[in-house]
């Protein structure tokens, strides 16, 4: 899919991701080795948006399988469709019991779910296990098989085993410790927060209004809360939410009114506000 | 690539893996293949891409990350080869030119003045260069933290003093000059290891990982890495728990409601019956040795214990030094900063008699009497401190007073095991009425919160 590292950053670029050496490095890894890529960090730095942009450069199909707490079986792999089989029995009527039941468990009853459509089919896919922290112990273990060997065991049917490999991403705010024996079968990438010049970029690139100076002093403020302990650092789509809050303003550069008027866009906690505004001196005035 | 440098490359990647493995990272055999692979895919041109292909193929954490940063550094180098040797040693020059790269937030710069850094004044032994590396007497000549008035100076001149950004500016110096500090350390480390073999200097030289450092000898700045690791801890637990409550609710088969309801269909138990649970109803009760010897302990239990409060709805704290005071109300969640928790429980509570010191004996003794009717057959009582009484009675009587009342009494103690009754340690003969376990490090109270704690 791609030819280097260097060819992946601008590739993604092209689709509106900018993204870091690490991100750009563990993609050509992965594409590379066929492995799946686990990518864990702190909400809103791009991790689901990581897999959509994989899916726009290899114009692939993006088929995403959203965790839960509760997720099964039936609604990742593969389930039987029951009310057709029903139809199916009723409308052949007068039929021997072998025929019907090697017939109602063929491919037409089939309903496929994230997982299985990933692996059968001949077009490129890009799979996204979304949040698979959020899933129970349980559901770890189906995806072993799947990602491992890339195969699907369907006990009527067989095994089905992918003719062309999706690219997997699975994604992890770490609310859960995910099994070793999960994270030994992908390749694993943490992304932080971006640094100072990824992260102007970033904001420049998606309010396309703002302009260099003041997205300077955004990254700069951000980063300057980052170092400070916080409960809820703000993260890269605070950022832009700032920047574009500034923007719709009209605020052209920061003083201590306009920050401590949209502090509460960045920061999502009280306690963090306070703190944040008594370490910037905000209650100075 | 020819035979020679494969072989040495394999040696490097495997004294690598080795290195990993000493510092507890769990590295198998497929995850060293992985690396091999990448490292043929990525080539030896870029070493940080380099550095980021082995770390996605090797690790399998965030925390792990520092430790392999460190032993990286060890085996892939930077440059090749001795220091340059027979330059004489410009300080004043060297600090203008660090001066200018801190300005100019140029990090490549910085990592050339490191090297430099330590090549000029890091040397000690017989002969100069011939001995040894220290960061401490690079850092202790150059002194970059004197920089930093400069350095604001120089920066504001460059960009006018006026705007938002001129008061983060002394914070993200310090930060640049941390930073540099970090690359003379790392470069230090790496001409020991040319000299001494790097195998040693990766076992002995580079810090461990945050969840295996000890409370007790903790840096300042290592303790706020721990803070940070309690919050998903916290989480951790509660999911953990939740898990546990959801198996403990399905209950067992009752055996013989199950056959008295298969009589109405011959015999046959078409529906197992399910002994219902008594819903338990757990209470917690938490005596926190808070005195100094012990801090950097004791203000790390409190976070746990403020973490656990959201989790439990019965939990009674209690803090003692040689008095007890109970501090449950302190400890209201989000209400304040956790670092001044240990702080304002010391000026609010009275947990002082005559002197400063901890004694356990009297403040065990002062916990039956006055608050007797905390603790009742419902309740789990953790003891979290070192069992070093100063000299003074341990009360054994308390102890067992309480363990006969209690459903459980588990101590956790932040002390080796071998140290536990030497000096003025009472932990042993608390250990033969108590549960008493080692709970030295994240890792460990991690495992033990786990499984001690009631459903």
């Amino acid at each position: 899919m791609f030819t280097s590292v260097d060819d992946v950053s601008a590739r993604l670029a092209e689709t509106g991701y900018l993204a870091s050496p690490a991100v750009a490095t563990t993609v050509f890894l992965a594409d590379r080795l066929g492995k799946p890529l686990l990518v864990e960090g702190p909400s809103g730095v791009g991790k689901t948006e990581l897999a959509k942009a994989v899916a726009r450069v290899a114009g692939a199909r993006l088929v995403r399988l959203q965790c839960y707490e509760g997720v099964d079986e039936s609604r990742a792999l593969y389930e039987w469709n029951h009310a057709k089989q029903l139809l199916r029995i009723s409308a052949g009527r007068g039929e021997t019991w072998d025929e019907a039941r090697t017939d109602i468990f063929g491919e037409e009853f089939l309903l496929p779910r994230p997982l299985l459509t990933a692996i059968r089919g001949d077009d490129a896919k890009v799979l996204l296990i979304d949040e698979t922290d959020k899933a129970d112990v349980e559901v770890e273990g189906l995806l072993l098989e799947v990602l491992s060997d890339f195969q699907v065991t369907v006990p009527e049917l067989g095994t089905v085993t992918a003719t062309r490999r999706p690219f997997v991403v699975l994604t992890s705010n770490a609310t859960r410790e995910l099994s070793e024996a999960l994270r030994r079968r992908c390749l694993f990438l943490h992304i932080g927060f971006p640094d100072a010049e990824l992260e102007r970029r970033i904001v420049r690139l998606r309010v396309p209004g703002v302009d260099t100076a003041l997205a300077e002093s955004v990254v700069r403020v951000v980063g300057a809360l980052r170092a400070m302990d916080l409960r809820k650092a703000p993260s890269v789509a605070e950022t832009v939410d700032w920047a574009r809050t500034l923007l719709a303003l009209g605020a052209g550069t920061l003083d201590e009114t306009v920050v401590r008027d949209t502090l509460g866009v960045i920061l999502k906690h009280q306690d963090d506000i306070q703190k944040a505004a008594a370490k910037l001196d905000l209650d100075a005035l | 690539m020819n035979a020679d440098a494969d072989t040495d490359l394999t040696a490097r990647l495997t004294g690598l893996v080795d290195a990993l493995r000493v510092h507890g990272l769990r590295v198998g055999t497929g995850e060293t293949v992985d690396a091999a692979r990448a490292v043929e895919v990525l080539g030896l041109a870029d070493r940080e891409l380099l550095r980021e292909g082995l770390a996605a193929t090797l690790l399998h954490g965030t925390a792990q990350r520092p430790v392999f940063d460190a032993v990286f550094d060890l085996y892939f180098p930077r440059v090749a080869g001795g220091p340059e040797g027979g330059r004489p040693a410009d300080r004043d020059g060297l600090r203008e030119r660090l001066a200018a790269a801190l300005a100019a937030d140029d990090t490549a710069l910085m990592a050339r003045l490191a090297a430099e850094a330590v090549d000029g004044f890091g040397g000690y032994g017989s002969s100069p260069g011939s001995d040894g590396w220290s960061s401490y007497q690079t850092l202790d000549r150059l002194r970059p933290q004197t920089l930093l008035a400069r350095v604001r100076d120089e920066a504001r001149g460059r960009d006018g003093a006026a705007g938002f950004g001129d008061r983060l500016l002394e914070d993200e110096i310090r930060r640049r000059i941390e930073e540099f500090r970090r690359m003379v350390a790392a470069e230090a480390r790496r001409r020991v290891a040319q000299r001494r073999g790097r195998d040693e200097v990766a076992r002995r030289a580079v810090a461990p990982t945050a969840d295996r450092v000890d409370f007790l000898f903790a840096g300042k700045d290592r303790l706020a890495e721990l803070r940070r690791t309690v919050r998903p801890l916290a989480r951790k637990l509660a999911t953990r728990l939740a898990a546990r409550r959801r198996r403990a609710a399905r209950g067992s088969i009752d055996l013989r409601r199950t056959v008295r309801g298969s009589l109405s269909t011959g015999g046959v138990p078409m529906r197992p019956v399910l002994r219902r649970r008594r819903p338990a109803r757990p209470e917690l009760v938490l005596l926190c040795d808070v005195s100094g010897s012990v801090s950097g302990f004791s203000d790390f239990t409190m976070l746990l214990v403020q973490a656990l409060h959201d989790q439990f709805s019965k939990v009674r704290v209690f803090a003692f030094v040689n008095r007890v005071d109970e501090v449950t109300g302190l400890l209201v969640h989000g209400a304040a900063d956790p670092e001044g928790l240990g702080a304002r429980i010391r000026g609010e509570a009275a947990l002082t008699g005559w002197h400063g010191s901890s004694d356990y004996g009297a403040a065990l003794g002062e916990f039956t009497e006055r608050y007797a009717d905390a603790v009742g057959s419902r309740t789990t009582v953790f003891v979290l401190g070192d069992a070093r009484t100063n000299m003074a009675d341990p009360n054994l009587p308390a102890v067992r007073a309480l363990s006969r009342r209690a459903r459980r009494i588990h101590w956790l103690n932040p002390e080796q095991r071998s140290r536990w009754g030497t000096g003025d340690s009472a932990a042993l003969a608390y250990a033969e009425l108590v549960d008493m376990r080692e709970c030295r490090n994240v890792r460990q109270l991690d495992a033990l919160v786990g499984r001690l704690l009631p459903v």
